[in-house]
């Protein structure tokens, strides 16, 4: 096979042979495919090509059957995820897993947890240095809220928010572990056009703060407006890769969203892909 | 700590203070003020029975078994070795603790409720030493003369001493967990309970916390099995068995287990359930306990604490600026 290896600077993220294996079904076959720093990489590829299996690789959440990821240049495949949090890896949900009852400062708070050390006799005896740590986290955790624009509504209550606020504020909670490179699965599902635009800008933002994005995404204008490369996953192979004009023309991804296999929602999204603005 | 919890705190502090007094007007002092003794002393061991359960999201059968380690360990040191009480206590809860640990680390490695299986063979094997080593523990007929407690060389005599010394730890546990709760630690804590796989994607290592909510829980639940030795200065296996465990339980489901405060007032209120009205029942007390807790399922799984009706609610709501979730 060959490896789609954009040719860049300092990788850093580096897949090499990986494989994922549910029972019969093979979620992810032989990836090799490397991401440099600093880029806003986006993977799109049907529903079940393995994306969010992809994610929960690289994240800890599903230990690889083959193959090793290096991020950082550390191999951290079968690491806990906690540990890949700390080396500065974070990343979103495709479904929304909120603290739903805690409010929306405190979800960023515990969002702050690689970054600060407070124990259970410091908090539990209100020691010094966990009251300015505590004043640290909260300080840092507003900040954030004002970047990603929630800054209002910082004592809601996680769950009551509606889904597209959710998503963002899943982003500002991810931010809050200051990530090198973070993992959006899908930020734009539920979102309505503007929010959508707004979302776009929200990641250029986050890329300018010298943190590598990897963004999974149906949403073909948000994909083909903000992404430096894209890799196609199909039946959890890579397909293609390349720059989003490259990824346009390429007559085997065209053949695979007119393929019988294409999933509908897929299909929706080659018209969008066809009425790009860029084309 | 919220605006709300301190007001509570204020409330709680002033009516335990004032109990004694209120007591006496109704005449039987001493009975009642037993009564909370034995209240104050369980609340210690619920108190962090409440953090492993409704916040951490786990659940011990070897509460009792963690009482009675840290009940024996006083007897032990003091009748056998001659140790002051003072110098025994925290022995126990240092035992307790590393007990909890050895039990804790390979249950909690593991997804789901392994906590519960282990802890329950381990309640029944500690039941099974305290009756066996007679040696130590005396065996089922008990250890008995244990010293009482002083404090500033005064021997502590009558219920209302014990019942501010109890007490005052009572409200000294429960600052250490509240301010726990309302930081880092409860933070994450309450995350593990809420999402436990977005918990560990940032960064929180859900095992380790588990274990050391664990230990911690132990090693309250010792420091109340002091308290209880050197108050009825008599040990027996069987205040340290299954049952035991499962009523610690109970008094914790009754008032609210995602509240500490509902752990302070179901086991307020099951310890004088148990003491003045369940004796009636006999042997079926284990049917009356089994129907209270699937009635608080059916009915009112979030305990006493989540009825909406109580008056001084409005008072105690926290104010709109703040910017802490609800409990959960
Ligand atoms: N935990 C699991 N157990 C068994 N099979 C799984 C599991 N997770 C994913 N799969 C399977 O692996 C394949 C890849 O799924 P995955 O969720 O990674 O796809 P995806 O590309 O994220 O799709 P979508 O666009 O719908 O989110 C699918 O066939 C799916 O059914
Ligand atoms: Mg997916």
């Amino acid at each position: 096979m060959t490896a789609i290896t954009p040719q860049a600077a300092e990788p850093i993220l580096e897949l090499d042979g990986l494989g994922v294996q549910f029972g019969g079904v093979v979620a992810l076959r032989d990836i090799t495919y490397q991401v440099p720093g600093g880029i806003i990489q986006s993977i799109i590829g049907p529903n079940g090509a393995g994306k969010t299996t992809l994610f929960n690789c690289i994240s800890g959440l599903l230990a690889p059957g083959t193959g090793s990821i290096r991020f950082r240049r550390q191999r951290i495949a079968g690491w806990a995820p906690h540990r890949i949090a700390a080396l500065g890896l974070s990343r979103t949900f495709q479904q929304v897993a909120l603290f739903a009852h805690m409010s929306v400062l405190e979800n960023v708070m515990v969002g702050r947890h690689p970054r600060s050390r407070s124990g259970f006799l410091a908090t539990g005896l209100r020691l010094p240095g966990m009251r300015r740590e505590e004043r640290e986290l909260r300080e840092r955790a507003r900040s954030i809220l004002d970047f990603v624009g929630l800054g209002d509504l910082a004592a809601a209550a996680a769950g009551t928010l509606p889904l597209g606020q959710q998503k963002i504020l899943e982003i500002a909670r991810a931010l809050a572990t200051e990530p090198r490179l973070l993992l959006l699965d899908e930020p734009a599902g539920g979102l309505n056009t503007r929010e959508t635009e707004q979302l776009g800008e929200l990641i250029q933002r986050i890329r300018g703060r010298d943190t590598t994005v990897i963004l999974v995404e149906h949403d073909m204008n948000l994909v083909m407006d903000i992404s430096d490369r894209i890799l196609v996953l199909y039946f959890g192979h890579p397909l293609a890769s390349g720059t989003p004009s490259a990824i346009k023309d390429n007559p085997e991804v065209i053949q695979a969203y007119l393929g019988d296999d294409w999933a509908e929602s897929s299909a929706a999204s080659y018209t969008s892909l066809d009425n790009h603005p860029g084309r | 700590m919220p605006v709300t919890d301190r007001r509570i705190l204020l409330v709680l502090a002033l009516v335990l203070a004032a109990f004694p007094w209120g007591v006496r007007a109704v005449g039987a002092v001493s009975h009642y003020l037993d009564v909370m003794v034995f209240a104050g002393i369980f609340c210690i061991v619920n108190l962090g029975l409440s953090l492993l359960m409704g916040f951490a999201g786990q659940i011990s059968l070897a509460q009792a078994a963690f009482f009675g380690i840290g009940a024996y360990s006083s007897g032990i040191l003091t009748v056998q070795f001659a140790w002051n009480p003072w110098a025994a206590m925290p022995m126990g809860m240092v035992l307790a603790g590393l007990v909890a640990w050895l039990v804790g680390v390979p249950a909690l490695r593991l997804k789901g409720h392994y906590l519960a299986m282990a802890t329950l063979g381990f309640g029944v094997i500690v039941h099974i030493v305290f009756n066996e080593e007679v040696r130590w523990t005396g065996g089922p007929s008990g250890l008995v003369d244990i010293p009482g407690l002083s404090v500033a060389g005064t021997p502590l005599r009558g219920e209302i001493a014990w019942y501010y010394l109890v007490w005052g730890t009572v409200l000294v546990a429960l600052v250490f967990c509240l301010n726990l709760l309302h930081s880092r630690v409860g933070r994450a804590l309450r995350a593990i309970h809420q999402e436990e796989k977005a918990a560990e994607a940032m960064g929180i290592p859900t095992a380790r916390y588990k274990v050391q909510v664990f230990v911690l829980s132990a090693a309250l639940a010792a420091l109340g099995g002091s308290f209880y030795t050197h108050y009825v200065a008599f040990l027996n296996p069987g205040s340290f068995d299954l049952m035991w465990s499962i009523r610690f339980m109970l008094m914790v489901m009754v008032g609210g287990m995602q509240s500490l405060w509902g752990a302070v007032l179901g086991t307020v209120l099951m310890t004088f359930v148990g003491n003045e009205w369940l004796q009636v029942f006999a042997d079926y007390e284990v049917l009356v306990y089994g129907s209270i807790l699937l009635g608080m399922a059916l009915f009112l799984p979030d305990g006493l604490v989540s009825l909406k009706s109580i008056p001084v609610r409005g008072w105690l709501r926290t104010p709109r600026s703040s910017t802490e979730g609800t409990q959960r």
